[in-house]
């Protein structure tokens, strides 16, 4: 054989092999198939500075079983002397970490979490405004919050007539007082 | 007091964290000091809302009488700007800088008179609550509950040649308030139970303190570099007084947090918070993406954050020159995975940064979810 022909051969067989490394797992076309579905979203949202316990282990279950990420929503209401873009450092210094903790825990059971912060006139209002501007596919509350504090009874109603998703209201459990809450950040947020 | 204009009067501000502090009679104080070293006072403007030792400090000094404005059939007194500039005093006292002037007058506002008297070469004392300032209000508006209507331009606080904040703890103004010195017996209770709560005083004593020491700041650099060599430096110097982060985003989950944290140090250090996106040229963004950019901008309204987007391929030279625009003193990123293949080959765009941006800090957030171990109580 000539030089020219091992030449080609080897060159032939670079070829082939960098075609080999693309095509195969875990870049090729075998990766395509397993190319995971659209990632679902469950929406938590809150207003207040704690949330039940229950209901994020609800989503934390939820998330694992489906593949999904979490969405925790802190929901912010505008006075109605302010502006409705007003900035809110005041709620924003009991909401943010409150989201860090949440994020945290979630991450750190193996859960991705995509947080929002949605704004209104009242938390109903921005949960409506965050429902329009988001795509989720199971919203998770906790049916043992006072309405003074976020979402009550009125609301969770609006939500089941108006809310076209599976939403999951966590029945009231007395004997259940763990909260998680900004004090649970670890490190300094 | 001398004014770095040439002809114009000097301005003075006694500013406070609430009515009661006491602004109004050390205004008259000063007025009386400078009667006594020889100066010619007069009093344009003074409102003692009844307050009895505020009356009497007034005493002995001469007072310009107000001019009758007719509004809706009744006669209303104002400031006679027209009378004081006649009169020609070297120094006139005018009480609530952020007063508005009853429609009809010749200014909408008392400190567009206060303008005017000072062109005309006339020093001027005057008073004001730090919840007038423009850029404040609405964060006082949120502390407090209450939404003070008359507001002044921070500009008009720029320009004056002195600021005096008058300080009084809290305590103390509420033992004044419940005494009586304040507002009238029957005013004292609904005042207690709305304004004068102490977590209001001494949120608002904060922002106080806080927008003097940034006064302080300003005028503070501004004479270190006039008038020297560095003169030619003044213009390049950052704008901001103090602090000022700027937080570089992707839109993607990650962003939330880095902005949280980024915030959240804004907070502490009392500065202001940029957000950057540079966003790469022609490039499109998945519906994904786009959601991501909307919730951080959603985040950074809230926040009081400001969002900037610049379109670049060369990350770290947008980044210097937002900087740069922006006075930033403090650069926050997110953690980047370690570079492969050629990309080792790369400077990190952490050393690149302080390359470029010498006196800057620089700081990575890090991701603390990685060291919880989610059983924190």
């Amino acid at each position: 054989m000539s030089p020219w022909t091992i030449f080609a051969i080897a060159a032939g067989g670079m070829l082939l092999g960098i075609g080999a490394g693309y095509w195969l797992p875990p870049h090729g076309r075998l990766a395509l198939r397993e190319r995971p579905r659209p990632v679902r979203h469950i929406l938590l949202p809150f207003s207040g500075q704690q949330i039940s316990r229950r209901a994020f282990e609800a989503a934390v279950r939820l998330a694992k079983a489906e593949d999904a990420m979490i969405m925790p929503a802190f929901l912010a209401t505008v006075p109605m002397n302010l502006p409705i873009d007003s900035a809110l450092p005041l709620q924003c210094a009991r909401g943010m970490p409150l989201l860090e903790a949440i994020e945290q825990r979630a991450s750190s059971q193996g859960v991705a979490v995509d947080s929002r912060v949605g704004r209104g006139r009242s938390a109903r209002d921005a949960l409506r405004k965050l429902i329009e501007a988001e795509s989720f596919d199971r919203i998770i509350v906790s049916a043992e919050e006072d309405s003074g504090a976020g979402l009550g009874y009125e609301d969770l109603r609006w939500l089941l007539e108006r809310v076209p998703a599976e939403i999951l209201i966590l029945r009231p459990a007395p004997e259940d007082t763990r909260r998680i809450s900004g004090g649970a950040v670890s490190g300094h947020f | 007091m001398s004014s770095p204009v040439q002809g114009r009067g000097c301005l003075k501000v006694f500013i406070g964290m609430a009515a009661g502090v006491g602004k109004t009679y050390r205004m008259l104080q000063e007025g009386h000091a400078e009667l006594r070293a020889g100066r010619d006072v007069v009093i344009g403007l003074l409102e003692t809302h009844g307050r009895a030792e505020t009356g009497q400090v007034a005493e002995g000094l001469e007072v310009i009488p107000r001019n009758g404005v007719v509004y809706r059939g009744a006669t209303m007194k104002e400031m006679d700007v027209a009378a004081i500039i006649s009169r020609a005093p070297g120094l006139c006292l005018i009480d609530e800088l952020a007063h508005s002037n009853v429609p009809g007058s010749a200014n909408s506002k008392r400190y567009e008179d206060v303008e005017q008297i000072l062109d005309a070469g006339i020093d001027v004392l005057s008073t004001v609550n730090v919840q007038h300032l423009e850029s404040l209000n609405d964060h006082i508006t949120e502390l407090s509950g209450v939404r003070v209507r008359e507001t002044i331009p921070d500009a008009v606080l720029g320009r004056a040649d002195e600021v005096v904040l008058i300080d009084l703890t809290p305590e103390a103004l509420l033992d004044r308030l419940r005494a009586g010195k304040v507002y009238p017996a029957e005013r004292v209770d609904a005042a207690l139970n709305n304004f004068f709560r102490i977590e209001n005083l001494s949120a608002l004593r904060e922002v106080a303190l806080r927008l003097l020491a940034e006064e302080v700041g300003s005028k503070r650099l501004t004479t270190e570099l006039m008038g020297s060599r560095e003169e030619s430096l003044a213009a390049d110097a950052p704008q901001a007084v103090g602090e000022r982060l700027l937080a570089l985003i992707q839109p993607d989950p990650g962003a939330q947090r880095l902005v949280r944290r980024a915030w959240r140090s804004a907070q502490r250090l009392g500065a202001e918070l940029d957000l950057l996106w540079v966003r790469p040229p022609g490039r499109s963004l998945s519906d994904e993406q786009e959601r991501s950019l909307a919730a951080l901008g959603q985040l950074a309204s809230v926040l009081g954050a400001r969002m900037v987007e610049e379109e670049s391929d060369d990350l770290a030279a947008a980044i210097r020159e937002v900087a740069a625009r922006r006075g930033t003193t403090y650069i926050l990123l997110g953690y980047s995975p370690p570079p492969r293949g050629l990309g080792r080959l790369r400077v990190p765009l952490p050393q690149r940064l302080m390359e470029l941006l010498p006196g800057v800090d620089v700081r990575i957030v890090a991701d603390r979810s990685r060291r919880s171990n989610g059983d924190a109580p």
